[in-house]
């Protein structure tokens, strides 16, 4: 059983999919990217195919506009921009991929972090003609920001500059310049034509300087995070508790395991009450596990009745997470109303909501500097900030580079209910409650 | 630009070519979608089961009453599953609704109860006939009468009447492009009304569920499935489906290169006539709306190995709804639709 288990997850881990994001600017030609991504691969079935023909005909545009392929609502269609994130599917022989093709229009920040928050790989596209924009420096932070260290720039439209080496070059030495102020990144450049499917999918003969692979070699070739060997950590989600006679002891612990692998027979220690008891089974309904890994959704049984709710945190012993009731964090601000400090919110981290104080803004982040402005009074739309916040029980504070799902949170306006902020702990703050 | 040119040509051709006698070409080697790599397959559904468990418990743990939209058809069959997965050996913690147009399949009719039955859970049925009965509703008149609006009627009916403050649904964003801008956890206000440009931020898997009294939630834990992902859960986990998703010999008629099966209002058109066809039904819905596809597929993997090399996605071939203007699904949504 055991030995059967495992390895099926190792191969689960082995060939995760793929998860990029796409932005740019408005009329870089990221949707033109995806589009000819998607045909290139073969993904677009005849009718989707049909419709956007036929849409551009309507429009009396001279050549089929792919970016209608993923700009899918009316707004979009009559701005010809994309105003939300789309998610797309497609699959090669090699890979299985999930693309979110995200705005890149100013106002619309927050769907590039949303897009960025589960990636792996960021892609970012930028117009050979106008170079490395304050668009690409905010979304390249963002993505680098939010945890995706392998970030890919397709430059773009080298058709319009004659498929120049040194136009090309010109944007490269820009983007290395602007990269080497990122922590620990990978950067990969790529020259394409995504109009014509120049280093798409296939390597150009346009370009015979450019010795490198296509961007889909590069998709292909990227490493998509496993979490299967970090520190296991379980949210609880739902306690699953049958109130009939033929189930009448039944007590499972219910969640997806955010990171790390359990086994029958672990001692694990509930957060924040510190109690703790020992895995009886783990239930993936109907079967029973021996062992289960991320990203599984099973029901934890355990030996002893210690009080465990939703929003409890379980973790193996002898390697406690940090808990703490003020900690620092770094915040996309999303929403049109400033954000001052001593203002509340509703934080919701892992499956816990609770209500947070905004402390201290410690300090804006400068897109040219790429450090830290300090003195703000108020957080503005689209502003990365690093600020410290206070919540009225002690919580779970996992850094994000160590551990991304228990590591991020959002925040909810009290009064409109909108999503005003996603936000990351960092990992050297946080006071002991 | 000309390779683009020539694309559109080629599938122009196909393309009408292909509505007119809506049979798929299969076999084609150029296509690469496929599940030859069976570790792939293994990580993707397991990764995608994960998740809708999740998102499953989290929505009936965030709000106070939700419900579960089961029509019969394949993908709410793969919910119920899920929703096995999710809180057995417990009941469900939320009631089965359907909202009967009154034109369904009966076939997926004696499915729904048999299957209702056989989990032990309760089922809300939502009927526009009785809707209709009562003066609530009308119904459209003409020839191309169909009861897809009539539905968004029912079901917000039976969300205010029942206090639901949570609709679960099998919908998935690749089926169509509207349904790909939707987030997970779908805010509706209090008249069931989708706004697309001010759709809450949905970063990780950090769902909001706030609403208040009257606006309600759409919760869609098969958002990153695919069809084919679909399909190839329903072979692992060896779930039974109505007869209608495999070929069998139906009375038919053409209209809009769609193949339908006449109700008992059915009128047809100058030059259409009834035929008997092998078909099989890629998505099951409204019969006045719903198109068969011709087929002879009889099995799970023949159901699989067809559409892994269709070329045509199963809205637009099946669903006549869709097609009305370039943002049909759109607009249908914005009133309420699922």
């Amino acid at each position: 059983m055991n030995t059967e288990v495992a390895s099926r997850a190792h191969a689960a881990s082995e060939s995760r999919p793929l998860r990029f994001s796409v932005s740019g600017s408005v009329d870089d030609g990221k949707s033109t990217l995806v589009g000819r991504l998607l045909l290139d691969t073969k993904q677009i079935a005849e009718d989707q195919l049909a419709h956007v023909e036929e849409a551009s005909r309507r429009r009396g545009f001279s050549r089929t506009e792919l970016g209608l392929l993923t700009d899918g609502l009316r707004a979009e269609r009559e701005q010809g921009i994309t105003i939300d994130v789309a998610y797309r599917y497609f699959r090669t022989a090699k890979r299985r991929f999930i693309v979110a093709d995200t705005p890149g229009h100013v106002q619309y920040t927050r769907n590039m972090v949303t897009g960025a928050s589960t990636a792996d790989v960021a892609l970012l596209i930028v117009d050979v003609r106008h170079g490395v924009s304050e668009q690409t420096r905010r979304h390249a932070l963002a993505s680098r920001l939010f945890g995706v260290k392998n970030l890919v720039f397709g430059v773009n439209k080298m058709d319009l500059v004659d498929f120049s080496e040194a136009e090309f070059r010109r944007v490269e030495s820009e983007l290395l310049a602007f990269a080497d102020k990122l922590p620990r990144s990978s950067i990969t450049i790529v020259p394409v034509a995504a109009l014509l499917g120049d280093n798409i999918v296939e390597r150009s003969t346009a370009m015979p300087w450019y010795t490198g692979p296509a961007l889909l070699e590069i998709l292909e070739a990227a490493h998509a995070g496993g979490d299967r060997d970090k520190p296991f950590r379980f949210p609880v989600q739902w306690v699953v508790r049958p109130s009939s006679d033929e189930h009448h002891d039944y007590r499972a612990y219910a969640g997806q395991i955010a990171q790390g692998t359990v086994r029958v027979g672990d001692r694990l220690v509930a957060w924040p009450s510190g109690k703790s008891s020992i895995v009886t089974g783990i239930d993936r309904h109907p079967e029973t596990l021996q062992e289960a890994s991320a990203p599984l959704s099973v029901a934890i049984r355990l030996a002893d009745n210690i009080d465990i709710s939703r929003s409890d945190v379980l973790t193996h012993e002898g390697a406690p997470p940090r808990l703490a009731r003020s900690f620092s964090a770094t915040v996309a601000w999303f929403d049109a109303r400033e954000a001052k400090v001593g203002q509340r919110y509703w934080l919701k981290i892992n499956t816990r909501t609770v209500r947070v104080r905004l402390d201290a803004i410690e300090g804006i982040v400068d897109l040219t500097t790429l450090g830290l402005r300090a003195g703000a009074a108020a957080l503005a739309l689209n502003d990365l900030a690093v600020v410290r916040l206070s919540t009225s029980i002690p919580i779970v504070c996992d850094a994000y580079d160590d551990a991304p799902i228990t590591g991020s949170f959002i925040l909810v306006d009290e009064v409109s209910h909108d999503t005003v902020a996603a936000g990351i702990l960092k990992s050297e703050s946080g006071d002991e409650p | 630009m000309s390779e683009i040119t020539e694309a559109r040509k080629n599938s122009c051709d196909q393309n009408d070519r292909t509505s007119e006698e809506n049979v798929e070409s299969y076999g084609d080697s150029d296509r690469t979608r496929n599940f030859s790599d069976l570790a792939q397959e293994v990580a993707s559904l397991d990764e995608l089961e994960a998740e809708a468990i999740f998102i499953l418990r989290e929505v009936v743990a965030e709000r106070e009453k939700p419900m579960l939209l089961f029509s019969g058809g394949k993908d709410s069959l793969v919910l119920l599953r899920l929703a096995e997965k999710a809180f057995r050996p417990a009941r469900f913690p939320f009631p089965l609704v359907h909202v009967d147009t009154g034109h369904n399949f009966p076939e997926v009719m004696a499915f729904r109860d048999e299957r209702v039955a056989e989990l032990g859970e309760r089922l809300i049925v939502s009927s526009v006939e009785d809707m209709i009965a009562d003066g609530r509703l009308r119904d459209e008149v003409g020839p191309r009468a169909s009861r897809n609006r009539l539905q968004t009627a029912a079901l917000l009916d039976v969300i205010e009447k029942n206090g639901f403050d949570a609709a679960i649904g099998g919908a998935r964003r690749d089926e169509e492009r509207a349904r790909a801008k939707e987030r997970v956890f779908s805010f509706r206000d209090s008249f069931g009304a989708w706004d697309p440009k001010n759709q809450r931020p949905e970063p990780w898997a950090l769902y909001n569920s706030f609403v208040r009294r009257g606006e309600h939630l759409r919760v869609f834990p098969l958002s990153n499935w695919t069809e084919l992902d679909v399909w190839a859960y329903i072979r692992r986990e060896n779930l039974r489906l109505p007869s209608i998703y495999f070929a069998h010999e139906r009375r038919v008629f053409q209209r809009d290169g769609m193949l339908y099966a006449p109700t008992a209002g059915t009128q047809l058109l100058p030059g259409e006539q009834l035929e008997t066809r092998s078909v099989r039904y890629r998505t099951v819905g409204d019969m006045t709306c719903t198109g068969a596809v011709a087929s002879v597929a009889f099995s799970i993997d023949d159901v699989i190995g067809e559409i892994a090399t269709s070329r045509i996605t199963e809205r637009g071939q099946t669903r006549a709804d869709d097609r009305a203007t370039e943002a049909a699904m759109e607009d249908r949504k914005r009133e309420g639709y699922f």
